[in-house]
């Protein structure tokens, strides 16, 4: 177990340095002239552009510049140095303040997908083929099949403006009755893959040998689902809503968007909209490790969960 | 039923034949049909699956639309006036108006074009990535799997959106040729990581099964045992897996269209008309789910058909 930690380690980190690596590239590689995009319209004066040059090391040209810039922003992010946004914002205060509605939103939609998703998955997964069964399949397939873009407008336009039952916007200061109906949103795909994959796992394991030993052993059916059953299809679910809770946390940028939620994935994308590198840059890296981290968490608990996975 | 009417058939024309047939006949016709193949097993089910034909027909349906616009609609989806905003449903626009002053049906039908394309292409090339990738990373495993599942691991590390924003950004054309191609491009070195994942499992499945150790045994090379052996039965979940992420492209791509990134005026998809009606929304609903319906049901159509498929070709949800 501890050499299976130490390599998945290993690996996180080879991961990390790639994936900083291609994301910081390509900002790099897609900006055009930064001082200009800096500036926008106005004009740069000399004494500007020759301090700007300075203070981001832009001077460096080729790939050896690059890299010199790659490596002195990765030794910053280690540092837990995020640098200034091109607007001169903090990055680190701009994640601070962003980050706990992210979570907010984030925790709700989770939540969602747990209580609803896994609940009505082990129903469904119990009593395959019943109505409740095919009603919660062809529900979860309209969900899968309605993209965010369809489904958070119209959710906004229903039940925000027609009905007003929630309010359509959440704003600077969002409470956690304005985040309700955006949490929904976002928690309604995870909820319809959480559900689907529950209930297949447990349909496949009801029907495993060792239920059948169980039975036969004289086991309550109660016992054997919750115990025997469930422990073991819920494995798939777990290591899914870790990966799941990764997406999440890295902002939903179009959920953020249109209802505008001042979290994470709502500052990403302004800054990809204002030519902010060192913004965009920042967050994503940010929001990699919390990925890669999510997923050690999640191969660790997939090994302790089941036992019958040997990493070696 | 099918099974009856053959044996029927085969008994008539033994029957036919009468005692002069060949010797081996009258034996044959106890037996019901031959054997038959997986592909033939998963299409006696999937006949018999109402959310098959309904999912088939609606991708028809769009493929139709994406094909030949005109025989949707007489309205040309670029005649715009200003004069007809948020107009309401008449006989010359079953739909209305957008804010625009453009048939909001014309519109909506004309968006399945670029949609499709997009969609179909990005699948094949993710396919195709996908299947070489996990193939080699299946078979070969050892060091090679290790580089590769990490490769997918790092790829797979880059939320999807993200990335799609940040290459797009790149593509300064204009052109709907090259920004749809930059869109399905994009789509498939970002998407292609599922599909690898599930060729690799079934890989790996497979590459233990006894016939393959029986074909090696016999002197099969690596590549005839991937190509004839490995291959067929770790394309059914490949085919699934793609078909539904076909549904997903197309997601992808209004999106993308929608941030205002992916496809750009004057090509005409959903997206772009999804976000012009969302501003619009208080004054006017319809040019908002007029285009979503749809992009729903397009997408929910070939998420049900690989859902479907996936269902008869697994045999152990049977």
């Amino acid at each position: 177990m501890f050499r299976f930690v130490v390599r998945r380690l290993l690996q996180m980190v080879l991961a990390f340095f790639g994936t900083t690596l291609i994301v910081y590239a390509l900002m790099f590689a897609g900006q055009g002239d930064p001082i200009q995009a800096l500036a926008g319209e106005r004009p740069v004066t000399e004494a500007q552009r020759a301090y700007l040059t300075e203070k981001y090391n832009l001077d460096r040209t080729g790939v050896g510049g690059f890299f010199y810039r790659y490596f002195d922003y990765v030794g910053n992010l280690l540092r837990g140095d995020l640098g200034e946004s091109l607007t001169g914002r903090s990055i680190g205060e701009i994640l601070t303040t962003a980050w706990p509605v992210t979570l907010k939103l984030a925790l709700i939609a989770m939540a969602v997908t747990i209580v609803v998703g896994v609940t009505a998955g082990v129903v469904a997964g119990m009593r395959r083929a019943s109505i409740f069964d095919n009603s919660t399949l062809l529900l979860t397939l309209l969900v899968l099949g309605i993209p965010t873009i369809v489904l958070a407008p119209l959710a906004q336009y229903l039940l925000g403006v027609k009905w007003q039952v929630f309010p359509p916007t959440a704003g600077a200061q969002p409470s956690l009755y304005a985040l309700l109906l955006p949490g929904i949103v976002l928690g309604s795909l995870s909820l319809a893959t959480a559900l689907r994959l529950t209930r297949t796992s447990v349909a496949e394991n009801l029907r495993a040998d060792y239920v059948r030993t169980a039975k036969s052993k004289g086991l309550l059916r109660r016992r054997i689902v919750s115990v025997h059953v469930l422990r073991n299809s819920l494995i798939p679910v777990v290591t899914f809503l870790g990966v799941e809770l990764g997406n999440l946390m890295s902002g939903a940028i179009i959920t953020e968007g249109v209802f505008n939620i001042p979290g994470v994935g709502f500052n990403l994308f302004r800054g990809i909209r204002t030519e902010d590198g060192p913004l965009v840059v920042g967050i994503v890296s940010v929001l990699v490790v919390v990925y890669l981290v999510a997923n050690l968490l999640v191969d660790v608990l997939y090994a302790v969960l089941d036992p019958r996975i040997r990493y070696e | 039923m099918s099974d009856f009417e053959t044996v029927a058939a085969s008994e008539n024309q033994a029957a036919r034949r009468g005692p002069s047939g060949e010797p081996g006949a009258p034996n044959q016709v106890g037996v019901p049909g031959k054997a038959r193949s997986l592909a033939g097993d998963a299409w006696r089910d999937l006949r018999r699956n109402p959310i098959f034909w309904i999912s088939l027909a609606l991708v028809v349906l769009v493929t139709a639309m994406a094909a030949v616009p005109g025989l949707f609609t007489g309205n040309d989806p670029r005649d715009c006036a200003l004069a007809r905003q948020h107009a309401g449903p008449s006989g010359a626009a079953i739909f209305g108006y957008d804010f625009q002053g453009c048939d909001t049906y014309a519109r909506s039908v004309y968006g399945a074009r670029a949609s499709l394309l997009v969609g179909a292409l990005s699948a094949l090339l993710t396919g195709i990535i996908a299947l070489v990738v996990g193939m080699v990373a299946g078979y070969f495993g050892r060091w090679i799997d290790a580089v590769l599942s990490r490769v997918i691991d790092i790829v797979l590390g880059i939320p999807l959106l993200l990335a799609a924003i940040v290459l797009l950004k790149r593509v300064n054309s204009d052109s709907s040729t090259v920004r749809i191609l930059a869109v399905v491009f994009v789509l498939a070195i970002l998407g292609w990581t599922t599909a690898a994942r599930v060729v690799r499992s079934s890989v790996i499945t497979a590459k233990g099964q006894d016939y393959v150790a029986a074909a090696r045994m016999l002197g099969a090379g690596d590549g005839r045992i991937m190509w004839r052996h490995i291959l067929p039965n770790s394309l059914a979940p490949a085919v699934v897996v793609l078909t539904i992420a076909l549904g997903s492209f197309i997601a992808a791509e209004a999106t993308l269209s929608f941030l205002g990134i992916g496809l750009k005026a004057p090509t005409i998809s959903w997206g772009i008309d999804i976000d012009s009606g969302r501003v619009h929304m208080r004054e006017s609903a319809t040019p908002l789910v007029v285009p979503s319906t749809f992009l729903a049901l397009t997408v929910l159509a070939f998420i049900m058909l690989g859902d479907a498929i996936r269902d008869a070709f697994d045999p152990k949800l049977r």
